[in-house]
């Protein structure tokens, strides 16, 4: 059956997080944004005791949690493009571990999520954050060297990692973890790769730099430097028996899974900023008297009725991509094509709305009276993290055409 | 809650559909184009897959219940095969769902059934009139009042089958509003005019017809005394458009990344080279963006639902993606995508006339 009917529990998940979007984010928008480095606790403490109060747990969808039709990954999605719809920098500073936490979720075996998953569900806010890319190593991945060799029973990490989002409030502010991506073989290329839980507090572990961004100020985002760090030798997540074929791709293999799950997650994400903007140009434009007339002939719309509407045809086409790519993933129906296709079309979409709302809104679209200009700034960065627009461009054009990297580079 | 996944039932109809259009559709395409039409053989098997029939309660003749989404997923698979020999084999939709969606019970009861039950009949919809700015909500042909019945005057461009059919079903502007009426091709004032030339679907038959002083019944109103509200069916009519867009898109896409896969220059099939893979990246994205747009909007129709809005996403999605697609497509089989030989540049022509195709196609 084809339906697009909005199941009950999200309807009421959103109305309720429109309204802490609305109260609890909104009215500070502009403060965090301008303050690019404090911390919004009063969200974050909210969102921690609310999140407690409905059992949330961490933000990663949990197995058999929901009885009847499985919905995690909708409901997730659902929450965090209204947050974002709040703001997108903010939602970054929700509680609950993030991609992290996803990670332990999706590759950690039952001791291992026992172990770091508990802590979100107590009553201080606790932030996790995953730390991959490195000052050579963006989009290619596999040329990362930070190394994690097996010594005296423990992992010993070396390496420095940057971009690290919620980086400093899961290693500083809050007793959290990074899942650190490291080589055990650095001649194996991908196949040597492994995730790494730190947690808070391990020595040889220092954030060093906090950046300063175009938008989502809110959140911080990092640079953690490893030095002979010891992490315990269960920290590695997965199978330790992982670590005995250094040549296998399969501890690479299995974590990338949690990237399909997590990419339609983040074009929702940028589809809650998108929405925002072209929800906000709809107002403004309604009281100067302006609506949207559907159904006339493109021919006989004014320039900026078809703007809108084209924002507004970007905006759910995007999204639903992104509804049906978390509807696969709750169906456990592997998804790489359509999270790729959903993460390149919200990347584009939410680029091309916000740049052209602040133009069709002049003076009203550049000024900081309005959050118009903050939402262009923070729109970009959609196109570019979790995996760039081209990057996933390739990801979906590897998969149509059935090639592997060997074919298309 | 959400589900993309057709019912079986939808799934049996589209993989009929689909046979047809591969197998029949496709290798008859080509000739057709050239020629101006299909032959009748091919275009009754195409009706007896039973597309619209499917769509039309028992009690007028048909086996099914009307679904927009269904004739939508229908639709779709068969402009794949062709759109020309898509829109003449549903034709007799764009009277029949007209009838179903703003019909008095009397005229369902007698139209309904020559229509749907038997061989495939032709059917002229005569909406679209010629001028840039045509909009199907505020025509130039006119209807009004007299001796009981109505006039109509005016002039229509693209109306499929008018040498053939014995129905016209004509949209005129009565007291300033879009209203349909039926007529017999023996209707005194109506004339057809000479066959024209397109861009595409040269394998459908179309005409401009005229209207002076034409006399009609009060019954040949659809919706008899109190008329009908035009919403319904201009919701249907692009429906069904976007939903063969899509279908003639997917085509496109498909036969783009057939060849790229096979050219092979500077030592490597050219789908091997990021310029062309991510063309085909973003073609399949954009086919299905807008493809569940077109869901969407058929699926909002047969809830019964406030549509405008989702229609008009789904048209628009679905006229600017084919028509990005299938120039794509185009591009990506480079000088032998100019050439006849190719279907890709039939299909960039067929692609461009999406946004004026208003009546072609019902759902």
């Amino acid at each position: 059956m084809i339906d697009f009917s909005m199941p009950e529990p999200i309807k009421k998940q959103r109305v309720m997080l429109q309204t802490v979007a609305e109260n609890m984010m909104r009215p500070v928008s502009r403060q965090f944004d301008e303050h690019e480095h404090e911390i919004p606790w009063d969200y974050i403490n909210f969102m921690q005791m609310a999140m407690r109060a409905t059992q949330a747990g961490s933000l990663a969808p949990r197995e058999g949690r929901h009885e009847g039709p499985r919905l995690g990954y909708q409901i997730l999605a659902h929450l965090i493009e209204t947050l974002s719809w709040g703001d997108a920098g903010l939602y970054l500073c929700t509680p609950g571990g993030g991609l992290g936490a996803a990670a332990v979720e999706a590759t950690g075996t039952p001791e291992q999520k026992e172990k770091f998953l508990k802590r979100f569900a107590e009553e201080k806010p606790i932030l996790a954050c995953m730390a991959m890319t490195e000052p050579q190593a963006g989009s290619d991945t596999a040329s990362i060297r930070t190394t994690a060799v097996r010594q005296d029973g423990s992992w010993v990490l070396n390496g420095e990692k940057i971009f690290v989002t919620a980086g400093h409030k899961s290693l500083v502010d809050t007793p959290g973890f990074v899942v650190v991506w490291a080589t055990i073989d650095p001649a194996a290329g991908r196949a040597g790769m492994r995730p790494f839980v730190v947690e808070a507090g391990t020595p040889g572990m220092s954030v060093t730099k906090l950046e300063h961004k175009m938008g989502i100020r809110a959140s911080d985002t990092a640079s953690i430097v490893f030095q002979d760090c010891k992490v315990p030798l269960e920290n590695i997540l997965g199978s330790p028996e992982v670590v005995k074929e250094p040549s296998t791709a399969g501890g690479f293999k299995g974590a990338m899974a949690t990237f399909d799950a997590t990419r339609p997650l983040v074009a929702a994400s940028a589809m809650g900023v998108a929405r925002a903007t072209v929800e906000l140009v709809k107002d403004l434009l309604n009281q100067e008297g302006i609506q949207i007339r559907y159904h006339v002939p493109r021919q006989k719309l004014t320039l900026i009725e078809r703007e809108v509407i084209d924002m507004e045809v970007m905006l759910r086409g995007a999204w639903l991509l992104v509804v049906k790519a978390v509807w696969m993933a709750d169906q456990r129906t592997p998804n790489s094509l359509e999270s790729s296709m959903a993460k390149v079309k919200a990347g584009d979409a939410v680029t091309k709305i916000t740049q052209r709302a602040v133009e069709l809104m002049g003076p009203i679209g550049y000024s900081r009276k309005q959050l118009l200009e903050k939402w262009f700034r923070d729109a970009k960065i959609n196109d570019i993290f979790e995996g760039t627009g081209q990057i996933n461009r390739l990801v979906v054009a590897r998969r149509i055409l059935g090639y592997g990297s060997r074919e298309l580079r | 809650m959400y589900s993309f996944e057709p019912s079986e039932e939808q799934k049996m109809l589209v993989d009929a559909v689909h046979k047809y259009a591969a197998k029949d559709l496709r290798e008859a395409a080509h000739e057709a184009d050239e020629s101006g039409g299909f032959p009748e053989a091919l275009i009754s098997k195409g009706w007896e897959l039973g597309i619209v029939q499917a769509s039309v309660p028992e009690a007028f003749g048909g086996f099914g219940d009307h679904s927009a989404v269904t004739g939508a997923l229908a639709a779709e698979e068969l402009a794949w095969g062709d759109l020309a020999g898509a829109l003449t084999i549903l034709g007799p939709g764009v009277l029949a769902f007209p009838l179903l969606l703003a019909g008095t019970e009397e005229q369902k009861k007698k139209h309904l059934p020559p229509l749907v039950e038997g061989g495939y009949r032709p059917v002229a919809l005569a909406w679209v009139e010629p001028r840039f700015d045509f909009d199907p909500g505020e025509l130039r042909s006119t209807a009004r009042r007299a001796n009981g019945g109505f006039v109509l005057d005016g002039h229509k461009c693209f109306v499929p089958f008018a040498h053939q059919a014995e129905s016209f079903l004509v949209f005129a502007s009565l007291e300033g509003k879009t209203q349909a009426f039926l007529l017999p091709r023996q209707a005194q004032g109506l004339t057809v005019l000479e066959r024209e030339g397109n861009l595409g679907i040269r394998a459908l038959p179309t005409f401009e017809i005229k209207l002076d002083n034409c006399r009609l019944p009060a019954e040949a109103r659809l919706g008899g005394r109190e008329g009908h509200d035009p919403g319904p069916l201009l919701h249907s009519t692009h429906v069904a458009l976007a939903a063969m867009a899509i279908g003639v898109a997917k085509a496109a896409y498909e036969y783009a990344m057939s060849y790229a896969k096979e050219r092979v220059q500077f030592g490597v099939p050219v789908a091997q080279k990021q310029a062309i893979a991510f063309m085909l990246a973003e073609m399949a994205t954009e086919i299905e963006a807008a493809r569940l747009l077109v869901w969407e909007a058929a699926w909002t129709l047969d809830q019964g639902q406030e549509a405008a809005r989702a229609v008009t996403l789904a048209k628009t999605a679905a006229d600017d993606t084919v028509m990005l697609v299938t120039d794509r497509a185009v591009q990506i089989l480079g000088g032998h995508g100019y050439i006849r030989e190719h279907p890709v540049e039939m299909w960039m022509r067929n692609g461009r006339g999406f946004p004026t195709f208003t009546g072609l196609a019902m759902v």
